[in-house]
C-alpha cells in the first residue's frame, strides 16, 4: 500500500469510506508521521489517544455502513481552538496549563463530521505574528528549505503549526484562524492551500479571542478540493455566536467545475508594490494568463484605499486584543504570580504571562482606546475601515473576483526580521486589506521562487462567494500544476 | 507621535502590565515608530464617513432570555490558579 500520509485529504475520506483502509490504519500512519517530525516542532499537544479511539468509532460507523461525511480523516487543530479536555495555550505562557471544559463549535463541528484530532499546532502567541516565532513553546521549522542556503526557514504565522503539518504530509488537513493574513500567508510559505472565509461563515465561540471583528476560522490542505471538503464540515450557524451569519453553507465541493469561462478576474493596479521580488510580479501576471487562457476576462481595477489598510489594522486589531486579553488575570485560569495586593498580582501576572509581541499590542491598543486619543486612532481607523470596504464594493461591481499575490516574499530566513515589527507587520500587506472587509480569501501555490521556496496567489471574493472562490481557485491550482515537495530532512533529524 | 517614558508607564498601568523602568525607554521609541508609521492614516479623507462598527450587514439578533446553561461550578474552577470552598481566591482586598 502506498504511504497514507501522502493521500490528500479526498482520497484520504473516500479510502476509509469504500473500506480500502480503515480509519485506525490511517491514523496511525499520521501519527506515526507526527512522532517522526518532532523537530519541526509543529505540535505542542499531541493526542494520539484520542485519535485512535475516535478512529475506531470511524471504523465501527463504517463498518455498520454509516459514515458521515469526512468520517475518520486526521486533523490538526490550531491551538487557539478550545477543545474540551485536551489542553489549549494560545501559544502562550499565560494559558500553559489551561485545560478547557467545553468544545469550541467548528471543532465540535468536525467531530460531528467524523473528523479525527491529530493534535494541537504550534502558533504565534494569541495568533500575533507572521513568523511563528512569538510562541511560547519555540518555533515551527517551515519544512521548506532553500536550495542555495540550506537555512531554517520561518512557516509564516501565526498558524505556522498547521500549515509545516499539511506542508510535511503529518496531516491531510489542519485548521487555523486568520486576523489579517494568518491562514493565507503560512500557507503561501509552505506551498499549501489556505483559505479565509467570510467574516461570520464559521462560528467563533470557543476560539481564543484575538480582534473580535476580523477572526475567522478556515481549512489548511494540500489541495483546493480539500480545503472545500474541510470548509463544509467548519461552517455554518451557530446561535452561541452573535456575529455568525444565519446562512446555510453551501456544498462546496460542488462548486469546482473546473470551469471559468466568463468569469471577470480583477487586477488590483495598487498591490504593484515599490521593492516586490519579480519573480512575484511574474507569477501574478502568470497567474492572470493561466486564468485568461482557461476563458476568464482579465480586468484592471483600482482600490486606492490599499495602502491605508494596514496601519489602520495596526490600530484596530490591537484595540480589540487589548480588550479581549483584559480577561488574563491571574484569578479565574492560567497562570497566576503571587504578590501581596491585587493590583501587583495583575501587573506582575500578566508581564511574565505574556511574551513581548503580545505585550507591545496590549499597549498599542491601550493608548489607541485611552481618553484623548481614541478619536484619533481608533475612531479614524474605523473610519478608514469604511472606506477600504467600500473600494472593494465598488470593484465588485465590476468583477467576480479579485487576482493578487498572497505575500510580499517568500518564507524569509528565521530571527531575519525579529528586530523590526514593521517589517514584519507588512508580510500581511496584500492580506490585511480583504481582512478589513470581512472578504473570503484563499492562497494557492502557484509556482517556486528561484532557490525552490514555494510561492502563492491569493484569490479575493464577494462576501459569501466561496463558491466562486474556490471554482477560481480551482482552475489557477491545475494551470499552475505545482508538483514540488519538500525533501523529508526532518525525519533525520527527528529520529 | 513620538511617546515618552512617562506615556508609556502610564499606558502599562492603565493595561496592568508592570514593566521595568529599564525597559520603558525602549518601548517608548519602538512604540513611537510603530506610531509614526500609523499616522498616514491622517491623509485619508473621512469626513462625513460612518465608522465601521461591523463588518457584517446584519443587524445583532435578539435571543430568548432563557437560562441555557448552568449548576457547572468544578468547570469553572478546575483551572484557577487558586481556589478556597468552591470560590476564587484573591490577595486581601479590604483592610
Amino acid at each position: 500500500m502506498a504511504d497514507l500520509t501522502d493521500l490528500t485529504l479526498a482520497e484520504a475520506r473516500d479510502g476509509v469510506r469504500s473500506g480500502t483502509f480503515s480509519a485506525t490504519e490511517l491514523t496511525q500512519a499520521h501519527i506515526d508521521a507526527v512522532e517522526g517530525a518532532r523537530g519541526l516542532n509543529a505540535f505542542i499537544t499531541e493526542t494520539p489517544e484520542r485519535a485512535l479511539a475516535m478512529a475506531a468509532d470511524s471504523d465501527a460507523r463504517v463498518a455498520a455502513n454509516d459514515p458521515r461525511p469526512m468520517e475518520g480523516v486526521p486533523i490538526a487543530i490550531k491551538d487557539l481552538f478550545c477543545t474540551d479536555g485536551v489542553r489549549t495555550t494560545a501559544g502562550s505562557h499565560i494559558l500553559e496549563n489551561f485545560t478547557p471544559p467545553y468544545e469550541s463549535s467548528v471543532t465540535q463541528n468536525i467531530w460531528d463530521a467524523g473528523g479525527v484530532l491529530l493534535g494541537k499546532t504550534n502558533l504565534d502567541e494569541f495568533a500575533m505574528g507572521s513568523s511563528n516565532e512569538n510562541s511560547f513553546f519555540g518555533p515551527v521549522e517551515n519544512p521548506w528549505r532553500a536550495a542555495d542556503d540550506g537555512q531554517s526557514r520561518v512557516p509564516g504565522g501565526s498558524s505556522g503549526g498547521s500549515a509545516a503539518a499539511v506542508a510535511a504530509n503529518i496531516a491531510p488537513g489542519a485548521i487555523g484562524t486568520d486576523t489579517g493574513g494568518s491562514i493565507r500567508q503560512p500557507a503561501a510559505f509552505t506551498g499549501i492551500v489556505g483559505m479565509k472565509p467570510t467574516y461570520g461563515r464559521c462560528s467563533r465561540w470557543g476560539t481564543v479571542a484575538f480582534a473580535s471583528s476580523l477572526d475567522q476560522a478556515g481549512p489548511m490542505t494540500r489541495t483546493v478540493q480539500d480545503a472545500a471538503i474541510l470548509l463544509e464540515s467548519m461552517a455554518g450557524f451557530d446561535a452561541k455566536d452573535s456575529t455568525s451569519v444565519d446562512i446555510a453553507a453551501p456544498k462546496f465541493e460542488a462548486a469546482l467545475t473546473g470551469e471559468v469561462k466568463g468569469l471577470k478576474i480583477g487586477i488590483p493596479d495598487e498591490y504593484r508594490l515599490d521593492g516586490m521580488p519579480s519573480e512575484i510580479e511574474a507569477l501574478w501576471t502568470q497567474g492572470a494568463e493561466w486564468l485568461r487562457d482557461a476563458g476568464a476576462e482579465i480586468v484592471p481595477v483600482s482600490l486606492p484605499m490599499t495602502q491605508y489598510a494596514l496601519p489602520a489594522y495596526y490600530i484596530v486589531a490591537p484595540a480589540e486584543a487589548s480588550s479581549n486579553l483584559a480577561r488574563y488575570d491571574g484569578i479565574r485560569y492560567g497562570l497566576r504570580e503571587d504578590a501581596e495586593d491585587l493590583t501587583d498580582l495583575y501587573e506582575t501576572t500578566r508581564a511574565s504571562g505574556f511574551g513581548g509581541e503580545v505585550q507591545r499590542r496590549i499597549l498599542i491598543g491601550t493608548y489607541a482606546l485611552s481618553a484623548g486619543y481614541y478619536d484619533a486612532y481608533y475612531l479614524k481607523a474605523q473610519k478608514v475601515r469604511t472606506r477600504i470596504a467600500e473600494d472593494f464594493r465598488q470593484a465588485f461591481e465590476t468583477v467576480d473576483v479579485l487576482l493578487t499575490p498572497t505575500a510580499p516574499s517568500e518564507a524569509f530566513v528565521a530571527g531575519s526580521k525579529s528586530d523590526d515589527p514593521i517589517a514584519m507587520y507588512l508580510n500581511d500587506v496584500f492580506t490585511v486589506p480583504g481582512s478589513m472587509a470581512g472578504l473570503p480569501g484563499i492562497s494557492v501555490p502557484a509556482g517556486n521562487a528561484a532557490n525552490g521556496l514555494p510561492l502563492g496567489l491569493q484569490i479575493l471574493a464577494k462576501p459569501f462567494d466561496e463558491q466562486t472562490l474556490f471554482r477560481a481557485a480551482h482552475v489557477l491550482e491545475m494551470a499552475a500544476g505545482v508538483t514540488a515537495r519538500p525533501t523529508q530532512w526532518w525525519k533525520e533529524a527527528g529520529a | 507621535m513620538a511617546l515618552d517614558k512617562a506615556t508609556v508607564a502610564k499606558i502599562a498601568h492603565l493595561a496592568r502590565l508592570r514593566v521595568a523602568d529599564d525597559r520603558l525607554e525602549g518601548l517608548a521609541s519602538e512604540l513611537s515608530n510603530i506610531l509614526t508609521w500609523i499616522e498616514h492614516l491622517e491623509e485619508v479623507d473621512t469626513e462625513g464617513v460612518t465608522p465601521m462598527s461591523s463588518v457584517v450587514e446584519a443587524n445583532l439578533r435578539q435571543r430568548e432570555d432563557a437560562i441555557t446553561d448552568g449548576a457547572k461550578a468544578d468547570d469553572i474552577l478546575a483551572n484557577a490558579p487558586g481556589t478556597a470552598a468552591g470560590f476564587f481566591t484573591v490577595p486581601k482586598v479590604v483592610e
